[in-house]
């Protein structure tokens, strides 16, 4: 399986973390991204997740390079969904092993970090009375520009 | 010469196309080409500045000269995760 995936059904993260596992790494760690049921005070009902296909796919990959390149790893494994997305869903995951555990707790971080800052996905969030398009990465207020 | 540019999420609800034409002198570069963008479409004026251009699907930096077979895309803030 490919361990860099954009799509649009249900991740299989135990595939994932398979994928990874190698006889040498005594530790996996992995990232799971959800959806929330609330932002900034608002009842989220669901989202949608648009991508510019191959570039994000290009990130990704890029971003997963990174992570080997700056940390003593075994492998990696990010999938990120497209499309709509209901509340409590995976949006996105990454799994990662090393020999040591820190080397995959520091790469996961790593890699869901740039994965917000970099690759082109955008969603948007429909809430009760309205929707709007997420600007900005991380889970607080942005102003533009930031 | 006569550049296609890609839009995604915001941008393209604001310009209510996914593609733009764009006409740019020979040797236009990527902040010549955003100017350019933002006279035509006055809609994105708001979310150009915080906005990069992909060449090639790349982030590209302002002073890179685009050509008119680049596949250049408008990125808006990303919120992917």
């Amino acid at each position: 399986m490919s361990k860099i995936q954009l799509i649009s059904d249900t991740i299989d993260e135990a595939a994932l973390v398979e994928a990874v596992r190698t006889p040498v790494a005594g530790a996996i760690a992995t990232f799971a991204g959800a959806v929330r049921d609330n932002n900034k005070g608002r009842a989220v009902l669901y989202l949608e997740y648009e991508a510019y296909d191959p570039m994000a796919h290009k990130v990704l990959e890029r971003i997963a390079k990174e992570a080997r390149e700056r940390f003593e790893i075994e492998d990696i494994a990010i999938a990120h969904r497209t499309g709509r997305m209901e509340i409590s869903e995976d949006s996105v995951f990454i799994a990662v092993s090393s020999v040591h555990r820190p080397a995959a707790f520091d790469a996961c971080r790593y890699a869901i970090d740039e994965i917000k800052r970099e690759v082109p996905i955008w969603k948007k969030e429909y809430f009760e009375g309205g929707e709007v398009w997420i600007e900005g990465p991380g889970d607080c207020e942005h102003s533009h520009g930031e | 010469m006569k550049v296609k540019v890609q839009l995604f999420a915001a941008a393209k609800e604001l310009a209510r196309t996914d593609r733009i034409d764009v006409e740019l002198p020979e040797g236009a570069t990527v902040s010549v080409l955003s100017e350019t963008i933002g006279r035509q479409c006055p809609e994105l004026h708001e979310l150009l500045p915080v906005s990069r251009i992909a060449v090639n699907q790349e982030f590209a930096l302002s002073d890179l000269q685009v050509h008119d077979a680049d596949e250049i895309a408008l990125i808006p803030p990303v919120s992917g995760g």
